[in-house]
C-alpha cells in the first residue's frame, strides 16, 4: 500500500503500519513501557502528594489554607546517625543507588538526545525534501524506543532504592521538591504520549500539512523531555548548591528558588549539550553494529551512512563540549572555592588525568573514523598527505592533556624536584597549558572534518585561493593566539588569573570554527564532485572507532557523574544536610572506576542487546504447517 | 553472531583499561575520612594543645591549607601574616572594624573581604572581594574557640606573641580529624592548690614564705599587671627580671591548663 507523499515531491514511499527493523520488539516493549510509565509516574504522584512523605521533617505548618499544602510546610533536614541509614540483606545501598541511578541518566539522557537530533533531521528532511533524512529520522527515534521502556523501569528502581536505603534523605527532598516532582509525573505523561503519536504516527502523518502537524508533535515532546530534565537536574543541583534554604537547610517553601539553585543553570546547558553528544554515539554504535552485520552492498552503504551522521552528531556537541564544563568548573568555583578546589585541586586532581584519556580517546576515535571514512572517495587521496599531521597535532595535545598538574608533595619529593614543578613538564600539567591543548584539538578535529568535506569536490568559485589563504591565515593566526594566551596566563600570572585564559581561547577557538566553515561552504558552493562519494566503503575498523566512541562516552559520563555527586563529600545537601552513614566516606578513584566499569559493562550488555534484538525483530521465519494462515503474516 | 561476540570482546577489552589505568596508573590516594564530631576537654587545655589544635585545624578541618600553601600560590603564604597585620590595618585598602592583630586575624577568617590581599582577590573585583568563604559558616563551620585556635597558631607561626584567650570552660564541642591527645590530668580547682603542685615557692617567696631564687611574689600585683604575669608564666625568658638567673622552668606552657594559668596569673595580679 503506497500513498502520494506531498512533501517530497512525486517520490512516494511505502507506508508500513508497523516497520520491519524494529516493530516487533517496539510493540512487544509497548506492554512494559507503558507500565513501567504508569508505575515511574503513579510512584512520583504518591511522593509529590506526600503518600511516602513522612511527618519526620515537617517541623512547623505555617499558617495558610489546607490548599497550600506541602508547600506551605516548613521543612528541615534531621541530624541522623549511622543507625539511620536501613541495611537489608547486607545490600551496599550506596552502591545499589549509585548503579541504578547512572544506569537511569544513560539512558534518560540517551532517550533525552534522541529526539532532539531526530526532531532536527526531520525538519532538514522537509526542508531539502530527500527522503533519505526521514527515514534516518525514523530509524533513530525506532532505536530509542526501546530504551525508553529501560529508562523508565530504571527511575523506579531508583526512587524504590532511594526510599529504601536513604528515607530520610528521601523525605527531605521530597519535602522540598514535592511540587515539582508533581509537574514531573504529568510531564511523563504528557512525553509519553507525545512520544506514542510522534513514533506511532510517524507513517500516518505524512507530507503537507500532517507533516507539519507531527514535526510539532516532535516539538513537543522534546519540550517535555527537555523540561524533565531541567526537573530533576533542580533536584540533584539543589544537592551540591542549596538555595531557598536558611543556613541550617530549613526549606520555607519557595520550590522554585531551591530549584533555581546556583548550579541549576550550568548543569542544565552541559547536560542538554552532553546528552546529544552522548545519542549520537550510541546510535553511532547501532549503526556500526548494523553494518558489521550486514550482508548486502546497500544495506552497508545505508549503515555506513547512518554512521557517520551519528559520528557527526556526536562530535558536533563534542565540540563544544568542554566550554560548558569550564563553564559549570567556573560556576563551581564561583559558588564555593573550596568545592572548586576539592574539584580539580583535591583528592579528586586525579581524575582529571583519567579524564583526559577518556576524552583524548573520543577525539582520536572521533578523527580516526573521520579519515578512514576518507577512503570512500578517491577524491580524497589529495589531502591523505596531511593526515599524519594532523594525527601528530591531536596526539602531541593529547600528552600535554595528559600530563599531571603538580599535586601534593612530600618534602623529599620537592628536594628530588627541586621545587614544587617538575623542572621540564611542570607548566606543561597547568590549567592554561591544557586549555590550549585542548583547544587546538578541537580544531584540529575541525579542521579533519574540513578535508572529509572536500574530499569528493573541488571548490569551482573564481576565490578559491583567496579563500584557501584566508582559511590558512585564520588558522595560523588563532593558533598563535591559543599559544600566546597559554603562554602568558601560564607562566606571568598568578594561578587565581591562569584558568581566565580559558575564555578568551574558546571564544578565538569558536571564531576560527565558524569562520572558516562559513568560508568553506561559500567556497564549496555548486562544487565539482571529482570522484563520487561511495557509501560503504570503508573499512570494519572504522566501525570499531564508532564503538570506541560510544564506550567511552559511557564510561565518562559514568565517571563524572562519581566526581560531580562526590565533590559534596560528606554531605547529602551540601552545607546542610549531613551524610553520617557508614558510607560516607569519599571512595577511591579506583574503587569508582569499578563501580564505572561495572555499570557501564551492564548499560552496553543492554544496548547491544536491544541492537541484537533489532536484528532479530526483522528476521521472519516460514510457518510451514502451523495453521491455515501462517504464511505470509 | 560472530559479530555479536567480537563487539562484546571489544567493549569489554576498553572497559577493561579504563578501569586498569584507574587502577594501575596513577596513585591510589585514600581521601580522608570524615570529620568527626568529638568533645574536647577545653578546661586541660594548654596554650601550646591550643597552639596544636589550631595547627591541625588549618590542616584539616579548616582547609586552609587548601590554597594557603606554598605549591598552590592560590592564595597568600600565612606564615608572616601576624607580623603584617598591623600594616595592613593601616591600608587605606582595608574595610573591617578590626583594631589590633587578633581583631584582624579573627575578621580575616569571618570576613575575608575585610581586607583582600593584592592579587588575590576575585577576578574582576579589583582586589575587593576575597574568593575565600567564611570559615565560620557553612561546610567549614569553625567554632569561635576553633577560630581562636587557629589565629593562636599563626601567631605562632609567625613568631609573635599569642593573645587570643586560652578557653577555660570544663568542656566543649570541637571537631577535628583526629582527637587532640595529651596526658589528662583533672583541672587544680585554686591558685593555693596550683603553687603547691607546681612548686612555686620553691624559688619564689609568697606571704613572706619561700626561696629567694626568683623575684618576690608578695605583692607582685602591686607592680605587675596580669598580661606581664601570663607572659613571664609562659615565657619566662622573654623578660628577666635584673639580679636574678634565667633558670625558670619554660614548661608551664604546656603543663598548666588554660584555666588554670588564669586562675593562677588573676590570683597574683591581686597581691597588691
Amino acid at each position: 500500500m503506497t500513498r502520494k507523499n506531498k512533501n517530497f515531491g512525486s517520490q512516494s514511499i511505502p507506508l508500513r503500519p508497523r516497520d520491519g527493523i524494529c516493530g516487533l520488539y517496539a510493540s512487544s516493549s509497548r506492554l512494559s513501557y507503558s507500565l513501567s510509565v504508569v508505575v515511574l509516574a503513579i510512584l512520583l504522584l504518591g511522593v509529590s502528594t506526600g503518600v511516602f512523605v513522612g511527618a519526620g521533617d515537617t517541623v512547623a505548618e505555617a499558617s495558610g489554607s489546607a490548599a497550600d499544602g506541602l508547600a506551605a510546610a516548613v521543612i528541615a533536614p534531621p541530624e541522623l546517625t549511622a543507625a539511620d541509614y536501613p541495611t537489608i540483606a547486607g545490600v551496599n545501598g550506596r552502591v545499589t543507588v549509585w548503579l541504578v541511578a547512572q544506569l537511569h541518566l544513560w539512558f534518560a539522557a540517551f532517550v533525552l538526545a534522541v529526539p532532539i537530533f531526530v526532531f532536527i533531521i526531520e525538519a532538514i528532511g522537509m526542508r531539502t525534501r530527500d527522503k533519505r533524512y526521514d527515514e534516518m529520522a525514523y530509524e533513530f527515534i525506532k532505536i530509542s524506543i526501546t530504551a525508553y521502556s529501560l529508562t523508565a523501569i530504571l527511575g523506579g528502581l531508583l526512587l524504590f532504592s532511594l526510599i529504601v536505603f536513604y528515607p530520610h534523605l528521601f523525605q527531605y527532598l521530597s519535602g522540598v521538591f514535592g511540587e515539582s516532582m508533581f509537574y514531573y509525573a504529568l510531564l511523563f505523561f504528557a512525553e509519553s504520549a507525545a512520544l506514542y503519536l510522534y513514533y506511532y504516527g510517524w507513517q500516518w502523518l505524512q507530507g503537507g500539512f500532517r507533516k507539519w502537524v507531527h514535526l510539532t508533535l516532535g516539538l513537543l515532546l522534546n519540550a517535555a523531555g527537555t523540561t524533565l530534565m531541567f526537573l530533576a537536574n533542580g533536584w540533584v543541583t539543589f544537592m551540591m548548591s542549596p538555595a531557598g534554604v536558611d543556613p541550617a537547610g530549613v526549606f520555607a517553601g519557595d520550590t522554585w528558588a531551591a530549584m533555581h539553585n546556583y548550579l541549576w543553570n550550568p548543569i542544565n546547558l552541559h547536560r542538554f549539550i552532553a546528552n546529544i553528544a552522548y545519542g549520537g554515539s550510541i546510535v553511532g554504535a547501532y549503526a556500526a553494529f548494523r553494518f558489521l552485520s550486514a550482508t548486502r552492498p546497500e544495506e552497508r552503504a545505508h549503515y555506513d551512512w547512518m554512521g557517520y551522521n551519528a559520528n557527526f552528531i556526536a562530535i558536533l556537541a563534542l565540540l563544544p563540549l568542554p566550554f560548558a564544563g569550564y563553564y559549570l568548573a567556573a560556576e563551581i568555583y564561583a559558588y564555593s572555592q573550596q568545592m572548586g578546589i576539592t574539584l580539580m585541586g583535591g583528592i579528586f586532581a586525579w581524575l582529571f588525568i583519567i579524564q583526559a584519556v577518556l576524552i583524548g580517546t573520543l577525539f582520536l576515535s572521533a578523527n580516526y573514523y573521520l579519515w578512514c571514512g576518507m577512503g570512500r572517495s578517491d577524491g580524497a587521496q589529495r589531502y591523505n598527505k596531511f593526515i599524519k599531521y594532523l594525527a601528530i597535532v591531536i596526539i602531541a595535545s593529547f600528552l600535554v592533556w595528559f600530563t599531571p598538574h603538580t599535586l601534593v608533595l612530600t618534602n623529599e619529593e620537592l628536594k628530588v624536584l627541586g621545587g614544587p614543578y617538575h623542572k621540564y613538564l611542570g607548566p606543561l600539567g597547568i590549567m592554561p597549558a591544557k586549555n590550549t591543548a585542548v583547544n587546538i584539538m578541537i580544531l584540529f578535529t575541525a579542521l579533519s572534518f574540513l578535508f572529509y568535506r572536500r574530499s569528493n569536490r573541488i571548490a569551482t568559485v573564481a576565490w578559491v585561493k583567496a579563500g584557501n589563504t584566508a582559511q590558512l591565515a585564520l588558522y595560523t593566526a588563532g593558533i598563535a593566539n591559543l599559544l600566546f594566551l597559554g603562554v602568558y596566563h601560564g607562566y606571568f600570572t598568578n594561578t587565581v588569573y591562569k584558568v581566565a585564559a580559558s575564555i578568551p581561547q574558546v571564544m578565538t577557538t569558536l571564531i576560527v570554527i565558524v569562520v572558516s566553515l562559513g568560508l568553506d561552504s561559500a567556497m564549496y558552493r555548486g562544487a565539482r564532485e571529482v570522484a563520487p562519494l561511495n557509501w560503504g566503503r570503508v573499512p570494519n575498523r572504522a566501525q570499531y572507532a564508532l564503538f570506541l566512541l560510544a564506550v567511552a562516552f559511557t564510561w565518562l559520563m559514568g565517571l563524572m557523574g562519581y566526581i560531580r555527586s562526590g565533590i559534596r563529600q560528606h554531605w547529602h545537601v551540601t552545607d546542610v544536610f549531613r551524610d553520617n552513614s557508614l558510607d560516607a566516606y569519599t571512595p577511591t578513584l579506583g574503587y569508582a572506576a569499578n563501580v564505572v566499569s561495572a555499570g557501564t559493562i551492564l548499560f552496553m550488555a543492554m544496548v547491544i542487546f536491544i541492537f541484537w534484538l533489532s536484528q532479530v525483530s526483522s528476521r521472519k521465519t516460514p510457518t510451514e504447517g502451523f495453521g491455515n494462515q501462517a504464511e505470509g503474516r | 553472531m560472530k559479530n555479536f561476540l567480537q563487539v562484546i570482546a571489544f567493549s569489554l577489552l576498553m572497559i577493561g583499561f579504563f578501569a586498569a589505568f584507574s587502577n594501575f596508573g596513577i596513585p591510589e590516594i585514600q581521601p580522608a575520612p570524615p570529620p568527626v564530631q568529638e568533645k574536647l576537654d577545653l578546661g586541660a587545655m594548654t596554650p601550646e594543645r591550643f597552639i596544636t589544635l589550631g595547627e591541625k585545624l588549618f590542616n584539616g578541618k579548616g582547609t586552609c591549607a587548601l590554597c594557603h600553601n606554598a605549591v598552590g600560590g592560590r592564595a597568600p603564604p600565612l606564615d608572616r601574616v601576624a607580623t603584617l597585620a598591623s600594616e595592613r590595618l593601616a591600608d587605606s585598602r582595608y574595610q573591617g572594624g578590626a583594631n589590633d592583630v587578633q581583631g584582624y586575624l579573627v575578621e580575616s577568617l569571618v570576613d575575608p573581604s575585610a581586607y583582600v590581599v593584592a592579587g588575590f582577590g576575585k577576578a574582576g573585583s579589583g582586589d575587593t572581594e576575597s574568593p575565600m568563604p567564611n570559615a565560620a559558616a557553612g561546610s567549614i563551620g569553625l567554632s569561635e574557640v576553633e577560630v581562636n585556635a587557629v589565629v593562636a597558631y599563626l601567631q605562632d607561626l609567625a613568631g609573635t606573641e599569642v593573645t587570643v584567650e586560652i578557653p577555660k570552660g570544663t568542656e566543649g564541642e570541637a571537631t577535628g580529624p583526629e582527637p587532640v591527645t595529651g596526658t589528662a590530668r583533672t583541672a587544680l580547682a585554686s591558685a593555693e592548690e596550683i603553687i603547691d603542685r607546681f612548686g612555686c615557692v620553691a624559688c619564689h617567696k609568697l606571704a613572706g614564705k619561700g626561696g629567694e631564687i626568683g623575684p618576690d611574689l608578695t605583692q607582685i600585683g602591686a607592680s605587675k599587671d596580669a598580661s606581664y604575669l601570663r607572659q613571664a608564666i609562659l615565657d619566662p625568658a622573654a623578660e628577666i627580671v635584673e639580679g636574678y638567673p634565667p633558670i625558670m622552668p619554660v614548661t608551664y606552657e604546656v603543663e598548666l591548663y588554660a584555666g588554670e594559668l588564669e586562675l593562677l596569673v588573676q590570683y597574683l595580679a591581686a597581691l597588691k
